[in-house]
């Protein structure tokens, strides 16, 4: 009679959390942060039509690393649980804290019950009414987003954290959450976020550091100007005119938010401020 | 990927039915995994009345296409609403106006705005404008056994191609008609629906010009639902003393937008001065 192999619930845990970290750390880093305009995107992806980087709702944008099928579709379901939700209520009750929370829950129960836990790690972002200024604050009174930006740190586990400054996810982290620990500014303009971002992604990998260049690179923001859907991708030519010093261009029609709400925002895109 | 049945997964997660891989259209997801929420109970018979949105035109001019709606919904005799709103953006394109039983009309607008957001964000490209079109096709034939009760709802769906941007710019603009039965009938130059449709489309066929610009289309629009409001009491016309005018939405290459109300009114103004000395137009 054969006996299974014993292995202390500790033990199985972590033999899960192993494969997991491992999984992660094999892909390549992506850095979302606050700036004065709202919340700036920045992966490293090789990648042109493979998003890493993704719109979920007016406010509410994604970010993952890892295994592309499995954030692919966690990314899916909260397209799909957020326009349910705007639908059977109302946009403004779509918030970040509620799909954070959806997306831990789903983790978290993956990591315990599943065969194979998720090799991935997810931010949820939200842009607010206003700049953070690096500290969480209270929802302001009779409102349903949050007054300042949020990003919400999803881990294979289902551990949450939220932060109001930067999260770095991914493979090497160390060097570049150190790099960005020195170089973050609360309230900094986009064009020396996104330079910042990518200098310090720059600062991990194979022969580091690295310049990287703007086809290496998915930028995407939360533009907390625009109205309605805020969510805009950055071109190759506008991510390598940031990086070479010139501003970034406000909301163009052929972007992902409605022409008609472009339009009002144009007066105040990223590019001002 | 197979994930736990709904019977061994912890309730505050996320349903499997949304980690399920499928396609990008919001409707199928919803009658698969939140089937209650498109549900609409029957009765037998038909329904007593109810509000009504009445005459949409739409025209297509030089750089795109023009959209124009009346605001008066009425309820048998009665005016149910004097400011109801009948023409929307649906995305960036395009845009949709509504005619028939509003509750169902305004319902199928909210539900086609967000499936072509939400198939744009899950597949990160927008559908082609016929691709659009389609789309309601199949959601007024779902509407079906409802219509038949007395709750049709015609829509009009309009928009600029950008297929078309390159080869064909003088002919990007395109209108869609449908039946309650889901038809989809491809519209030239000009069209329009609901109860003022036939005093409307005469109008359009005396003042239509392809080669106009927006100036002249919005103006040959405004013209056409003044004439319909004329001949047709379910219609409203311009309403000067309480500033309600037609809901107007263009579409170019630039994208669909909802024109001010002010210019609106302007050019609304204009059209009622000079029906006083040209009743007839």
């Amino acid at each position: 009679m054969t006996m299974p192999i014993y292995a202390s619930p500790e033990q199985f845990m972590r033999d899960r959390s192993d494969y997991a970290r491992k999984g992660i750390a094999r892909g390549r880093s992506v850095v979302v942060t606050t700036y004065a305009g709202g919340v700036l995107f920045v992966a490293e992806n090789n990648w042109r039509t493979l998003h890493k980087v993704s719109e979920i709702y007016d406010r509410i944008g994604f970010a993952a690393v890892g295994r592309y099928n499995e954030f692919e579709n966690l990314r899916t379901a909260g397209i799909r649980l957020a326009d349910v939700r705007g639908y059977s209520y109302d946009r403004r009750d779509v918030t970040g804290r509620w799909l954070a929370n959806a997306f831990a829950q789903t983790l978290g129960s993956i990591f315990s019950e599943h065969q194979k836990p998720f090799e991935v790690e997810l931010c949820v972002a939200e842009v607010g009414t206003h700049p953070g200024n690096g500290h969480p604050t209270e929802a302001a009174p009779g409102t349903r987003t949050m007054a300042t930006d949020q990003l919400y740190r999803i881990s294979y586990d289902g551990s949450i954290v939220d932060e109001t400054r930067f999260v770095v996810m991914g493979g090497s982290t160390e060097p570049v959450a150190a790099a960005l620990e020195e170089s973050f500014r609360s309230g900094w303009p986009l064009q020396a976020a996104l330079a910042a971002a990518v200098k310090a992604l720059g600062a991990a990998g194979e022969g580091a550091p690295r310049d990287l260049r703007a086809d290496q690179l998915e930028v995407a923001v939360l533009d907390r100007a625009a109205i309605g859907r805020t969510f805009r991708r950055l071109d190759d030519t506008e991510v390598a005119a940031a990086l070479a010093g010139g501003a970034v261009p406000a909301g163009n029609a052929g972007s992902a938010e409605h022409a008609e709400l472009a339009e009002n925002a144009e007066s105040d895109g990223p590019g001002d401020a | 990927m197979t994930l736990a049945t709904d019977q061994h997964w912890p309730a505050a997660a996320v349903p499997s039915a949304y980690l399920t891989p499928g396609i990008g259209s919001f409707v199928e997801f919803l009658a698969k995994a939140e089937p209650a929420l498109l549900a609409r109970s029957t009765v037998p018979g038909r329904v007593p009345e109810l509000p009504h949105g009445t005459t949409i035109v739409a025209l297509t001019f030089a750089d795109g296409v023009v959209m124009a709606g009346d605001r008066r919904a009425t309820m048998g005799n009665m005016v149910a609403q004097r400011d109801i709103e009948k023409v929307f953006v649906a995305d960036s394109h395009s845009m949709v106006g509504i005619a028939g039983t509003a509750g169902v009309a305004l319902e199928l607008v909210r539900l086609f705005q967000l499936e072509l957001e939400h198939y744009e964000k899950i597949e990160g490209t927008r559908l082609s404008l016929a691709g659009k079109a389609n789309r309601m096709a199949s959601m007024i034939r779902g509407n079906l056994a409802a219509a038949m009760q007395g709750l049709a709802v015609l829509p009009m769906f309009a928009g600029y191609d950008l297929d078309r941007r390159a080869t064909k710019a003088g002919d990007a603009g395109r209108i869609f008609s449908y039946d309650i039965a889901g038809g989809l009938y491809e519209e030239h130059a000009y069209h329009a629906v609901g109860s003022g449709a036939v005093f409307a489309k005469s109008a359009l066929k005396k003042r239509h010009d392809p080669a106009a610009a927006v100036g002249g289309a919005v103006r040959a629009a405004i013209e056409a639902l003044y004439d319909a409001a004329d001949e047709d009491t379910a219609t409203g016309g311009p309403d000067l003393s309480r500033n309600i005018y037609p809901v107007v939405v263009v579409a170019t290459a630039d994208g669909a937008l909802r024109q001010p109300d002010d210019e609106i009114g302007a050019v609304a103004q204009e059209v009622v001065a000079d029906r006083r000395v040209r009743p007839g137009g």
